[in-house]
């Protein structure tokens, strides 16, 4: 039996399956703040951190690494 | 070159949404949780180097949202419990698949529940993780994951007082609306 068809089932037996009243309201409230999409804040946030790493291996590079 | 970093970036942004998602169960605020998700980022980056590309990254950073969640709730001694917790905010539910009023009385049952029981049916209802994978986050058993679900749920069916399995389902409301295509 594969793994996915043993976590199915799982679900299903605890109520939390497509039939569930309470699984389904449970992914309409997590869905919500999903579909919202990511803040511009963090999406900067992670571009500063690629940006300063790039930058810092450019340095390591250019000073023949550390 | 620039391999490496971007595609651990691509795979965090991937995820963004539900790890916000859970924060918000979590903190049960908009700004709260995106001050977490924010922390939890600069977290993940600098432990970037022990994190194995190809291998859970969901998980990887569910753990550290919710490690770092619990220790600041610690070191504030809960002093900030200005929130019911589970999605007391904000939230804006595609009206063609349940009426406000009852996601409403959900979201009330849900801040009822206990910490533990509340994130263990979420994680498992909601965020998709396996019970393996959802007792590796929260540090605990695989069978103590699963009590606190099924305890979680029968306190919700309490609650709400509503039967186990579709009494109440998408389909009953929704049969007539389905035509018109709804996203979510």
């Amino acid at each position: 039996m594969s793994q996915q068809r043993m976590r199915v089932q799982g679900r299903a037996e605890d109520g939390l399956g497509p039939n569930s009243d309470i699984g389904s309201r449970l992914r309409a409230l997590y869905g919500a703040v999903q579909d919202e999409g990511v803040p511009e804040q963090l999406l900067d946030l992670l571009e500063k951190l690629d940006s300063a790493e790039q930058a810092q291996t450019t340095k390591h590079v250019q000073h023949g690494g550390e | 070159m620039e391999a490496e970093a971007p595609s651990f970036k691509r795979e965090m942004l991937a995820t963004l949404p539900s790890l916000r998602a859970f924060a918000v169960s979590l903190t049960g605020k908009h700004d709260k949780a995106d001050d977490l998700v924010q922390d939890t980022v600069m977290k993940a980056w600098a432990k970037q180097s022990s994190f194995e590309m190809g291998t859970n990254i969901k998980a990887w950073l569910f753990t550290i949202l919710r490690n770092e969640f619990y220790s600041q709730m610690r070191k504030r001694g809960r002093e900030v419990q200005d929130s019911d917790g589970a999605f007391t905010e904000r939230l804006s539910v595609h009206p063609s698949q349940y009426g406000s009023m009852d996601l409403q009385d959900f979201k009330k049952a849900l801040s009822q529940l206990p910490d533990d029981q509340r994130e263990a049916v979420i994680l498992i209802g909601a965020s998709g993780f396996s019970y393996e994978e959802a007792a590796e986050i929260c540090d605990c058993a695989v069978g103590t994951m699963k009590s606190r679900v099924s305890r979680a749920r029968t306190r919700l069916q309490d609650i709400l007082k509503i039967s186990g399995e579709a009494d109440f389902g998408p389909d009953a409301v929704s049969t007539q609306v389905t035509t018109s295509n709804h996203s979510f």
